[in-house]
């Protein structure tokens, strides 16, 4: 049934090359844990890709009953959190997911670095990744907030003291990320644009430049 | 009986359900949680006071206002409510919604100096008769929601719509 619901479509769209080109490439003995079970080190970035998705899917559930809005917005988070079937299960997915996200991206930088993968030339690369790693560190501050408890309050306060301490500009970017005079209404309905539309795409894009690269250039050679 | 299962098959096909199982148990608590209020019981209200003692109801319809206490989500508000209060044939306290079955407007009693004795919607021009059936022809298709009500005290007590 789905094999001649697929050979339909490939027969006049002719879509086998397109996954094939995505999917066949060979995985070098070196880095398949099948053959050392050391190469698991080589998983960590599949994993943090694997641990976004589960980020993306669970975040935009979420949605479906969060208001980001001073009155609403912990209401609604307990409401989701106690009352809406499976929500402490959905809302821990992305507490914890986003904890285990900049882990496995720790470990996947940790990986690249002590394996040398880095160097020429696969620079670029690196670049990217570390674009990638600024961020998911944004992913997690600007998300930290949307609560509204005293834990989000109080971190995002500390969090633009330190921005306002940069030398010359901090002032101005604290202004700019906090939205008013005061970690309140503009700073959450900011806070929120950032974090689920702004950062998201800039990550998709990233992550997007970061495989093309990867398959250009291939995966690095043993130690 | 005897077709064969390929080793390719085979594999596909476990390894293919290991997936769509690791899958599901991911998918299941999201869908689950974006599906529930479907699943949801209804919140329903209760009976609340309707402001008004046993003996003031009357034969014809008079429009009563209450508030009852609401529960949205996380909201809770009180909602203004209004309904037509009479004694009908049979002496029994009747509560109808004045919400139109056609499509929401709200109808008055007597709205229509042209139809007596019966509700008017000026939306539509849709008629019910005064124990809140609808008047064929017009467009409403079902008669109006009515109300339980009970007495306590010699008052009053509205609930919920009663269920067809």
């Amino acid at each position: 049934m789905l094999r001649a619901i697929y050979d339909w479509v490939d027969e006049r769209l002719d879509i086998t090359p397109i996954w094939r080109d995505v999917a066949d490439h060979e995985v070098p003995e070196h880095v398949n844990p099948a053959h050392h079970f050391s190469a698991f080190i080589y998983c960590f970035g599949g994993l943090t890709f694997f641990v976004v998705l589960i980020q993306i899917l669970s975040g935009m559930f979420l949605a479906m009953y969060y208001v980001p809005d001073i009155i609403n917005a912990n209401e609604s988070v307990k409401y989701l959190q106690d009352e809406v079937a499976m929500g402490a299960i959905v809302r821990g997915m992305h507490h914890w997911g986003a904890s285990v996200a900049i882990v496995m991206l720790f470990l996947h930088t940790m990986r690249v670095f002590f394996t040398g993968s880095y160097k020429n030339p696969r620079e670029l690369n690196w670049v990217v990744g570390v674009l990638i790693f600024f961020v998911m560190l944004g992913l997690g501050l600007t998300g930290y907030l949307l609560p509204w408890d005293n834990k989000a309050y109080f971190a995002t306060k500390v969090t633009i003291e330190i921005v306002n301490s940069v030398p010359f500009i901090g002032e101005y970017i604290g202004l700019l990320l906090q939205g008013g005079d005061i970690v309140g209404a503009q700073t959450i309905a900011r806070f929120f644009a950032i974090h689920v539309f702004f950062l998201p795409a800039a990550l998709l894009g990233l992550l997007g430049a970061h495989f093309i690269i990867i398959r250009r250039q291939g995966i690095s050679g043993p130690l | 009986m005897s077709k064969k299962v390929s080793r390719r098959q085979f594999l596909t096909y476990t390894l293919g359900g290991t997936a769509g199982f690791f899958a599901s148990t991911m998918l299941f608590p999201m869908v689950r949680f974006a599906i529930d209020p479907v699943l949801k019981e209804g919140g329903g209200v209760g009976f609340v006071e309707a402001g008004l003692s046993e003996k003031d109801v009357t034969d014809t319809p008079q429009l009563i206002h209450y508030d009852v206490e609401a529960v949205d989500g996380w909201y809770e508000f009180i909602e203004k409510r209004t309904a037509y209060v009479f004694k009908n044939d049979k002496g029994k306290i009747v509560a109808l919604s004045p919400t139109c079955k056609h499509l929401g407007c709200t109808v008055n009693y007597n709205g229509n100096p042209k139809f007596k004795n019966e509700f008017f919607c000026p939306c539509h021009f849709g008629r019910y008769f005064k124990d809140g059936t609808n008047v064929p022809g017009t467009p409403p298709l079902k008669p109006l929601d009515e109300y339980e009500t009970k007495i306590e005290n010699g008052r009053l007590l509205i609930g919920p719509v009663v269920k067809a």
